[in-house]
């Protein structure tokens, strides 16, 4: 934007939107530069808070008018630069459209705006019994409308399904400022647009309203930990339990490294470190038949080297082996000044194979990864360890996390469960989509953000760059 | 007194390793403490500030960020920074937050310490810092003649004149709720009043030292005798030492690390003088400061082993009882009373059971739970004073919160007393504001509540 387009824009935003809701002085935007994924920044040239759907359309519209590129960002935990202005495009966060609008109970469902903390959704109709079902471990401070936008998982998704899932219907504010609806009761009649719109990463447009579905609580949780002396046993017994008919609400694993970092954190649960693998298997519903599925867990583990395995005595201590495993990632910095995540999918039955490669591409970079998984469905979390203020550090950890994500398409996995693609992984998705595929893609995109205005240079790496964006860094 | 002369300015400091800093002073925000921030944002949502704005920069990690990016030379030292660094309320709720212990209270106090030096407070706010910092809270004499100043204001007459005439009118409103809620004094100063040595009530389980505190003594003073009486009650011999002074923590928010310094090391001198068994605090907001001694003079090698000695005899006064093994109380009181957690007993020194533990070893007394008890109540030392709104809308939020039935609301700290009493007061309502220690000391005193509480 040049200084003058810029001047009128600002005026226009402050007359539309309100003094208070518009950023645009340098030392205003330096917070924004990157969201929970540091490695890529940009500085954008103004950050814009509406308070309505009627606003974000209004702002899109001039926006449209002018040839202006945005971004939607929610609260800024993305993990692959998804809500990062690369290219000094206008932030429009949602953070202050935060209200819980409705909840219908006999039909579960409920309405919310796209800045309204996940968390607080299933705080808010717990007395009633219910809860929001996706959990991604940053489900404390993401925004539902960020889920939408990433497709968010999280640790009970093996059971439950993703963000996808669950969401009903949408308001959405298109690329050319116009308001529409989709969806609003399951399996509506003709192209499933509410599925198209999650997780497409905001270059789709801004949503604005999402209709989510609520569950009842489930009448009973149990909830098992095992230690094992071998990471590569531990996999194995993922598979087993899974291959024994048990489907789990969550089954996570952590390895020695990822135990060392969330044990110098804020909420260690006291794990010996010198252990190859930390489980935790959960198993909800129906109270009867749950002891069964618990003994039958660590019938499995026990046929491993096991240093312990235990069923938590009450919720305190489950509700503590949670914190510490949804805090992994942040307590990364306690043993590292900077992480990359990855977030490979892989069939499970693979797991021990690609441990193995992922343990040779640390050794091959120097740079050590501590892996955390959402095992049950094969969702890799591998952390890969680097400090910033070292020259070519932050290359190798980008070149290490593309070489993990090669190994995972080449088991016949894939590049991203939850995370979304964001600038991370833009030429990862030459893993495992052909030149041709991808053209598709962009047609479909075409559609609907024509001018690629909304979120653009996101998800699909451009044909002819794609050996410069690798070293596109910093 | 001449120990308290002002120092010259500080030299620039040598030993910022950063090429580029924009921080040109020493105790600079610490390379080791942000990095360890990873920009998760798990921090966000416990922020007050956040909450009630939604601005990156004014959320923890968009502090710390910030505080990074001056470091690095990309933000300069100018108002855009001084914004959200002074906004923190420094209730250290992120810290609880955070996965990764990133010590934001104290990064955000070192920022101060750097823009303190790079624009020291001028003109009428800069003369009102300098007579309540320098002239008044470091002066044990000087704060006792203040209670004495605003007792005969109450009891003179001319408080009631001062509200017929509405003379308090030139003051802004906030200050104008926080004078009528003002309680009324009773005890005198307990620094000045009690003998410096109190032999144990029975036989004798310790010997503590008790620090008195500014606040606390000059408008609780009946707190301080409360806490030293349940001591006394629970086998402690106890010590006043008379050498005592401020702890430096209002110092330490406003960035003046100076005058903090030479508090602290007046503090370590006066209580290390004589073995204790524990250094028994009873405000929160002084606890968390003493307990940091250590990292306030990590510089100064004179006294940086002793400040960690001291910081490791500091004991909150419930921590304490609760570790000592409290002597049940007999006396019950017919009461329903909630908790609010302060942020720096339950965020910054992770005190959350003991208190609760002592209410409910109170016969008779009900305790219903206050939601969201450890968000803050917008007090935070003199932020009430210096961010009226913000403080204002959180205090809103707070009484909003407090359960319908209850007699009383419960604390471990004086300014969030004075906090909550204003919003009382402002709203008409019934509520008594009391200290967890009070409770306890009612219920020692076998006294009926209601007589204290026409008193309190």
């Amino acid at each position: 934007m040049n200084t003058d387009v810029k001047k009128k824009f600002i005026q226009s935003m402050i007359s539309l939107l309100g003094k208070a809701a518009v950023l645009h002085q340098y030392e205003e935007l330096v917070a924004y530069e990157c969201d929970g994924y540091t490695i890529h920044k940009g500085l954008p040239s103004v950050v814009l808070f509406p308070a309505n759907t009627e606003q974000v359309a209004s702002a899109v519209k001039y926006m449209a008018e002018h040839q202006i590129p945005f971004i939607p960002r929610g609260a800024g935990t993305g993990l692959s630069g998804g809500a990062t202005a690369l290219n000094g495009e206008v932030l429009i966060s949602l953070v202050r459209m935060n209200k819980l609008i409705s909840v219908d109970y006999k039909n579960r469902r409920a309405v919310v705006q796209p800045g309204f903390v996940n968390l607080k959704l299933s705080t808010s109709i717990s007395s009633e019994g219910y809860y929001y079902a996706p959990d991604p471990s940053s489900q404390s401070t993401c925004t539902i409308g960020g889920n939408v936008g990433e497709n968010a998982g999280g640790a009970h998704c093996l059971k439950y399904g993703v963000t996808t899932n669950h969401v009903l219907g949408l308001e959405v504010v298109l690329a050319n400022g116009e308001i529409v609806r989709f969806g609003g009761m399951p399996d509506t009649p003709g192209y499933d647009l509410v599925g198209f719109f999650t997780g497409s990463e905001g270059t789709m447009g801004i949503v604005t309203e999402i209709t989510v579905r609520i569950l009842k609580k489930p009448q009973g949780i149990k909830t098992v930990l095992a230690l094992f002396e071998d990471v590569a046993e531990a996999s194995q017994a993922v598979s087993d339990i899974i291959a024994a008919g048990i489907i789990p609400a969550a089954l996570e694993m952590m390895d020695r490294i990822a135990i060392e970092g969330v044990e110098s954190g804020n909420y260690p649960v006291g794990y010996p470190q010198d252990i190859g693998a930390v489980l935790i298997v959960e198993v909800d519903g129906i109270e009867a038949g749950l002891q069964d599925q618990i003994d039958h867990v660590v019938a499995v583990c026990q046929q491993y080297r096991i240093r312990e395995v235990r069923q938590a005595a009450n919720m305190q201590e489950r509700a503590s082996w949670w914190a510490n495993r949804k805090t992994a990632f942040g307590a990364m910095g306690t043993i590292s000044p900077d992480y990359l995540v990855q977030d490979g999918v892989i069939p499970r039955s693979t797991l021990p194979q690609v441990l193995a490669r992922v343990d040779e591409i640390s050794r091959k970079y120097g740079l050590r990864i501590a892996n955390v998984f959402h095992a049950g469905d094969g969702n890799l979390h591998p952390l890969i360890l680097f400090d910033s203020r070292i020259d070519g550090d932050a290359e190798k950890a980008v070149q290490a996390g593309s070489e993990v994500l090669k190994v995972c398409a080449d088991v016949g996995g894939s590049i991203t469960g939850e995370h979304g693609v964001g600038v991370e992984k833009m030429e990862d998705m030459r893993y495992i989509f052909t030149e041709e595929e991808i053209e598709a893609q962009l047609k479909v995109r075409d559609v609907l953000n024509p001018n690629h205005l909304c979120n653009p240079d996101k998800i699909f790496p451009k044909p002819a760059r794609c050996v410069e964006v690798k070293r596109y860094l910093i | 007194m001449s120990k308290l002369k002002e120092e010259s300015s500080a030299p620039i400091c040598n030993s910022i390793s950063l090429l580029h800093s924009n921080y040109k002073w020493e105790d600079a925000p610490d390379e080791e403490k942000y990095s360890q921030c990873v920009h998760c944002g798990m921090c966000l949502e416990a922020c007050p500030t956040y909450q009630e704005t939604g601005l990156e920069a004014h959320s923890p990690r968009g502090r710390v960020y910030l505080i990074k990016s001056v470091a690095e030379g990309k933000m300069d030292l100018n108002e855009f920074f001084a914004n959200p660094v002074d906004t923190c309320l420094d209730c250290r709720a992120c810290e609880t937050a955070c996965p990764a212990n990133v010590q934001v209270g104290a990064l955000v106090e070192e920022a101060r310490g750097q823009l303190h030096k790079a624009y020291p407070p001028k003109g009428i706010s800069g003369m009102v810092n300098k007579l309540f910092l320098h002239h008044l809270f470091p002066h044990p004499r000087r704060m006792q003649l203040l209670h004495y100043l605003l007792k005969f204001y109450q009891k003179s007459g001319l408080r009631n004149l001062t509200h017929r005439t509405q003379l308090l009118r030139i003051l802004p409103k906030h200050l104008m709720d926080m004078e009528k809620a003002l309680p009324s004094l009773s005890s005198p100063p307990a620094l000045s009043s009690h003998p410096e040595r109190l032999s144990a009530i029975g036989p004798r389980r310790a010997k503590v030292a008790v620090l008195t505190g500014c606040v606390m003594d000059v408008v609780y003073s009946d707190i301080n005798d409360a806490t030293i009486r349940v001591l006394r009650q629970n086998g402690c011999e106890v010590w006043i030492p008379q050498a005592q002074r401020c702890c430096g923590a209002l110092h330490v928010h406003a960035g003046d690390r100076n005058m903090a310094k030479k508090l602290a090391r007046l503090n370590i001198e006066a209580f290390l003088s004589e073995e204790v068994d524990a250094i028994i605090i009873n405000a929160a907001g002084c606890g968390s400061t003493l307990k940091e001694y250590d990292e306030l003079l990590k510089s100064d090698p004179e006294f940086k082993e002793r400040a960690a000695e001291f910081a490791h005899k500091i004991s909150d006064i419930s921590q304490f009882l609760i570790k000592l093994g409290l002597i049940l109380p007999e006396g019950s009181l017919d009461l329903t009373v909630t908790y609010h957690d302060a942020c720096h007993l339950a965020h910054a020194q992770n005190i959350r059971e003991e208190p609760r533990k002592l209410l409910e070893s109170i016969p008779g007394l009900r305790i219903v739970t206050l939601p969201d008890s450890d968000r803050c109540c917008g007090s935070a030392g003199i932020y009430n004073i210096t961010h009226p709104e913000m403080a204002n809308a959180l205090l809103t939020r707070k009484l909003d919160d407090i359960p319908s039935g209850c007699d009383a609301v419960a604390m471990g700290n004086p300014g969030c007393m004075m906090q909550f009493q204003t919003g009382i007061v402002r709203q008409g309502r019934a509520e008594q504001i009391v200290h967890t220690i009070q409770l306890l000391d009612w219920a020692y005193r076998k006294e009926s509540p209601d007589e204290q509480m026409q008193k309190g």
